[in-house]
């Protein structure tokens, strides 16, 4: 596969406007939820089939007070375990555009709920979800976007330089950058599981702060378990992409 | 703003205070992270941690109601430690200036003070001067009159522990900010203030403002890049609305509005600025040549000097009448007036003690609204506590176009005009505002052709001719306030050349008194001229040594991006700070910015004062203009927890009018309405949230009326986080979801624990159902002492849980189940307009 593109997500920049919220279901037609205010400006409370991307805000408790806010997506990872899994349980329920990389629920298919329920439990970014009918959905990258030269809804909305896309290479090289950068002011500061991953976040504090998935729980578990059947070939089923 | 929003990204300091950028103008954040990114402190004063503290490097706590005590308190802190830049203060400021001795100031109290009144008499508020009338001046700074001596005697009580006991922030973070603000005082060094509502809205809101930049004259920080007092404004175009005169007291570009005693142009006229020094360019000097071209630009032909240039035609104030918002809204409920054309805003629930407001509007015979949907005050007299069967008052509600569905010229806070194309016809019978505005004045004019009436000429005699076949061309209405030559002019005065009638005058400096020229606002002249359109241009050169983008669209006045930018050089007109020139004199010449007047550097040979817009050419320390005193002085908010000012006697702004009516009630320490509150506003909604509140995503996104509280106060009340809670004011009750937060914490003010609470005024009663109302049901109708804006940002309340809390439908389990039909049914979904790929490939 070529290196395909990558988000960098630099949340030192990120003020939870959530223009890339609402930008996502705009372009994206997601249907809003019903919602109530219930104690946080965390809105919708978490993704959903309607909801792709979702900015977290996280208050740490104690005398200083630190606001993070994390701006949750598929992370599209470079060898899927989802896939994986779907591979065995539903195939062609879950696909990676050759190109680029995206990881796609393909929303043709419905998934039985015990199969969902093992897809979900192998992302490590908690990330899968699915419709009453059985149809499974999540951020597509913005693939329809992408092919015709434009950016991501959600990094094109960014007003702040938070949401950054490109090709992989030249967005590693600006997350590695930034992470020098910000390792002068904030020594915790890390890039999230950059080489298994193609949304990379710059966090600044221990990533459980920002998000429970903010990082896979045993990212080298994984990539190994992954690395085993890591055989990505082209892929023709992309034709429903338009 | 002194500055453009560009700049903002090269300061070495940016003091946020009374705004909160990140929410309330989440693009313009951009350039403060881009500051930061270069190493530049981001200082967060807020009395809650916001989105725009958790960017900032330094965030402490203020008390609200408390920001001139901590500004008064950096104040002293500057001149203790002599962190002044002193060469500009000398030579810039009014510093030197010797105050009459008659001048005084005693237990909150300035000279001239009528207690009956609720005002002073500025008789003393003066400068000693000389034969000339020259002002008399110590440059030592040493005379004890001089008015840099009597800052430092007036803020001599601002002590760290004082200032402290009254904002509730702890002595070190008062240190933190003032030692790293102070830091920029230094020529090489530029520091910034935001600010927004958090100033303006409070019984002293002009004299935090007076008092945040008196500060940056302290440190030299006014005229340079990276510097400055910035306005954040609250609507894209509010800065637009202001230059062309919304509020009472002025005409266009800011000429002072007429009353009834100036009976003629030559009285109005006999008010210009003038000054005898004649280092002094006292631009002001040329308001004659403003109010004339207005007149002709407003009648045209009809306007001709036997009939004072139609002077008698303006509509006049009564001699110290007070037209603002409040005294309006009093008056109607006082049933004083019987119609109200109300446009583009929504006061039901944008006004002050809604309740009041709500009930005002009942007492109308009718009200034309004119917007984008139908709101809270279209639809008053069905709302809550109303009888519909009670209300005589009949409403028209008149569909208004938005913003890009028709064409014209915004301006942003940098004063910059920037021309928007349309980019849909709006629907049905939907119309520009400007076009409505149009179809009633021929309307009106027809009927006062047919009918006469007391007083036709204003409307008869009126010039307007921006319509083609009843469609009014927008381009017209720009090239009239840019101003044109209304005569043949064989030798112009200025430049010695011929100009044509008809054809636009260049700029302002061209303007004369005498007819021969009109123009519709002075401050835009220049932005639309023979050469074309200058606010539709979109060229992001910038000039060498600023981030500022003079081709960029066209800002007020004269494409000059940064004001009193002769202040960011030397007496000789060398830049304080060279990596970040603004202007420089080049020997001959000014380059660089548009500079602040074209005459040389007050060093040089026919050289002048660098602020030409004061009488006396230099920034004032001492500023005898307000109504409420010379220097900013702490007073309390009108509703307090606290009994006493610790600074003086006076507990609240004594200049300040007080409204005595039924539905005025103010409490201050009184335990049945023991807790602060504030009001704000979110990225998420907009103003009253007319329209954010019919928007599913944003609603989505912030679906209801909260307060946030601290853990503290939750404990202390029981409260739970998502609890709905009652909050209560004298004015008024209404419900919220408590939102508990860490970001909020009690305050130790005099010696005791004040709790504060939050809540935003975007909800109205009628979207969403369950959204809840404005937080205004419950905020004080006072306002500030010159301004008259609403003290919003601080009254007390009371909070406790709802005795029997409406059950809410919990979000169904299945919501994420539920099938968004269209996006289902499409797996492709293909936005209805797709942008032109090309566009975006660029980023």
């Amino acid at each position: 596969m070529a290196e395909g593109k990558s988000f960098f997500v630099d949340t030192t920049k990120c003020t939870a406007c959530r223009g890339c919220q609402v930008a996502c279901k705009q372009w994206n037609q997601r249907a809003a939820e019903k919602t109530y205010s219930q104690g946080s400006h965390q809105n919708p409370p978490d993704l959903s089939f309607n909801t792709w991307k979702l900015v977290r805000f996280s208050e740490v408790p104690g005398e200083k007070v630190n606001y993070y806010f994390f701006p949750d997506q598929c992370r599209h990872c470079v060898s899927p375990p989802c896939k994986e899994v779907a591979e065995g349980k539903a195939k062609g329920a879950i696909l990676q555009d050759e190109k680029t990389g995206a990881v796609i629920f393909n929303p043709k298919m419905k998934i039985k709920p015990e199969d969902f329920k093992e897809i979900r439990e192998s992302c490590p970014y908690n990330i899968p979800r699915i419709s009453g009918a059985g149809i499974m959905a999540k951020c597509t990258m913005c693939s329809d976007r992408i092919k015709e030269g434009m950016l991501p809804a959600c990094v094109k909305a960014c007003p702040t330089g938070t949401m950054n896309f490109g090709e992989r290479k030249a967005i590693l090289e600006m997350a590695n950058k930034r992470l020098a950068e910000a390792k002068g002011v904030y020594k915790n500061a890390i890039l999230t599981d950059p080489n298994d991953i193609r949304a990379i976040y710059l966090l600044v504090d221990d990533p459980k702060k920002y998000h429970k998935f903010a990082v896979a729980e045993n990212t080298i578990g994984i990539t190994r378990k992954v690395a085993l059947k890591r055989i990505l070939k082209p892929l023709k089923e992309f034709q429903w992409l338009g | 703003m002194t500055n453009s929003w560009t700049d903002i990204g090269v300061s070495d300091c940016i003091l946020i205070m009374g705004s909160n950028t990140a929410e309330n103008h989440p693009v313009a954040m951009k350039w403060v992270l881009r500051a930061q990114e270069k190493g530049g402190k981001i200082i967060s004063v807020d009395p809650r941690f916001t989105r725009t503290s958790a960017k900032a490097d330094i965030y402490v706590p203020m008390r609200s109601g408390g920001d001139i005590a901590f500004l008064g308190g950096m104040i002293k802190y500057l001149l203790d430690k002599d962190l002044i830049f002193k060469d500009y203060v000398v030579n810039y400021t009014n510093a030197p200036f010797i105050v009459s001795e008659k001048y005084g100031f005693k237990d909150g109290l300035f000279s001239g003070y009528n207690p009956e009144k609720r005002a002073y008499d500025k008789a003393t508020w003066v400068f000693e001067r000389d034969e000339k009338g020259i002002p008399k001046k110590d440059m030592t700074l040493q005379h004890p009159g001089c008015v840099y001596q009597l800052l430092k005697k007036h803020y001599a009580r601002y002590d760290l522990d004082t200032v402290s006991s009254i904002t509730g922030t702890p002595r070190a973070d008062l240190m933190k900010v003032y030692e790293t603000f102070g830091a920029t005082g230094k020529p090489d060094r530029a520091g910034t203030m935001l600010y927004a509502m958090g100033w303006t809205q409070h019984t002293t809101g002009t004299q935090i403002i007076r008092a945040g930049s008196m500060i940056q004259l302290l440190l030299g920080n006014i005229g340079m890049a990276g510097g400055g007092v910035n306005a954040l404004r609250g609507e894209s175009n509010v800065q637009g609305i202001t230059d062309h005169a919304l509020l009472f007291h002025i005409l266009p570009g800011y000429l002072p509005n007429v009353n009834a005693a100036l009976e003629n142009l030559e009285k109005y006229n006999a008010t210009t600025p003038k000054t005898s020094d004649s280092m002094s360019v006292n631009w002001w000097g040329n308001r004659p040549k403003y109010i004339a071209s207005l007149l002709k630009s407003f009648y045209g032909e009809n306007a001709a000097k036997e009939n004072d240039l139609g002077f008698g035609w303006l509509p006049k104030l009564d001699v110290g009448q007070n037209a603002s918002w409040l005294f309006m809204f009093d008056e109607m409920f006082n049933g004083k007036f019987s119609g109200f054309l109300c446009m583009g805003m929504n006061p039901a629930c944008s006004s002050p003690n809604s309740n009041k407001t709500r009930q005002a509007l009942a007492k109308l015979d009718w009200m034309v609204d004119i917007d984008l949907f139908e709101n809270e005050t279209s639809s008053f007299w069905k709302g809550p506590g109303m009888d519909p069967k009670k209300v005589k008052t009949e409403v028209f509600l008149l569909p208004a176009a938005s913003s890009v569905e028709k064409e014209g010229s915004v301006s942003d806070s940098a004063r910059t005009g920037q021309w928007r194309n349309k980019a849909s016809d709006p629907p049905g019978d939907s119309q520009a505002d400007g076009q409505i505005v149009h179809d009633l004045y021929m309307k009106i004019k027809d009927l006062y052709a047919k009918e006469g009436g007391a007083f036709p000429d204003p409307i008869l005699k009126l010039k307007w001719d921006y319509a083609k076949d009843g469609k009014v061309d927008w381009h017209a209405v720009a090239k009239e306030i840019n101003g044109c030559f209304t005569e043949d002019i064989a030798e112009h005065p200025v430049d010695k050349k011929a100009y044509k009638k008809g054809t636009q005058v260049p700029n302002f400096v061209f303007l004369l008194a005498d007819g021969r020229t009109s123009c519709g606002n002075w401050l835009y002249s220049g932005s639309y001229t023979e050469a074309g359109n200058m606010m539709a241009r979109r060229d992001k050169t910038p000039i060498p040594t600023a981030n500022i983008f003079p081709r960029w669209g066209w800002a007020w006045p004269l494409n000059r991006r940064i004001i009193y930018n002769r202040a960011s050089v030397d007496l000789n007109g060398k830049p304080w700070d060279p990596k970040r020139a603004v202007i420089q004199w080049d020997g001959s010449k000014w380059v660089g910015d548009v500079p602040d007047n074209a005459v040389p550097p007050m060093g040089l040979p026919n050289g002048r004062y660098p602020f030409i817009m004061k009488p006396d050419g230099v920034a004032s320390f001492f500023g005898p203009g307000l109504a409420d005193g010379p220097f900013p002085e702490h007073y309390e908010p009108l509703e307090c927890p606290i009994e006493k000012n610790p600074l003086s006697s006076q507990r609240i702004n004594p200049a300040t009018p007080i409204f005595k009516g039924e539905l005025d009630k103010f409490t201050t320490c009184d335990p049945k309405f023991p807790f602060i509150a504030t009001t704000y506003r979110l990225t998420e909604h907009w103003q009253t949230g007319l329209m954010t509140r019919y928007q599913p995503w944003l609603v989505e996104a912030e679906p209801q009326m909260f307060v946030e509280l601290s853990m503290e106060l939750a404990k202390l009340r029981g409260i739970k986080n998502g609890d709905r809670v009652t909050l209560s004011s004298p004015r008024g009750k209404m419900w919220a979801k408590a939102m508990v937060t860490n970001r909020i914490k009690p305050f130790h003010v005099a010696g005791q624990t004040v709790h504060l609470v939050g809540m935003t005024w975007h909800y109205g009663w009628m979207v969403p159902k369950d959204g809840g109302d404005s937080a205004n049901i419950l905020t004080p109708s006072i306002g500030d002492a010159n301004t008259l804006i609403p003290e919003y940002k601080v009254f007390q309340v009371n909070v406790t849980k709802e005795e029997k809390p409406k059950v809410e439908k919990k979000p169904e389990p299945k919501a994420e189940a539920k099938p968004a039909p269209k996006a289902e049914a499409k797996p492709e979904p293909k936005p209805e307009v797709k942008p032109a790929p090309k566009a975006e490939t660029k980023k």
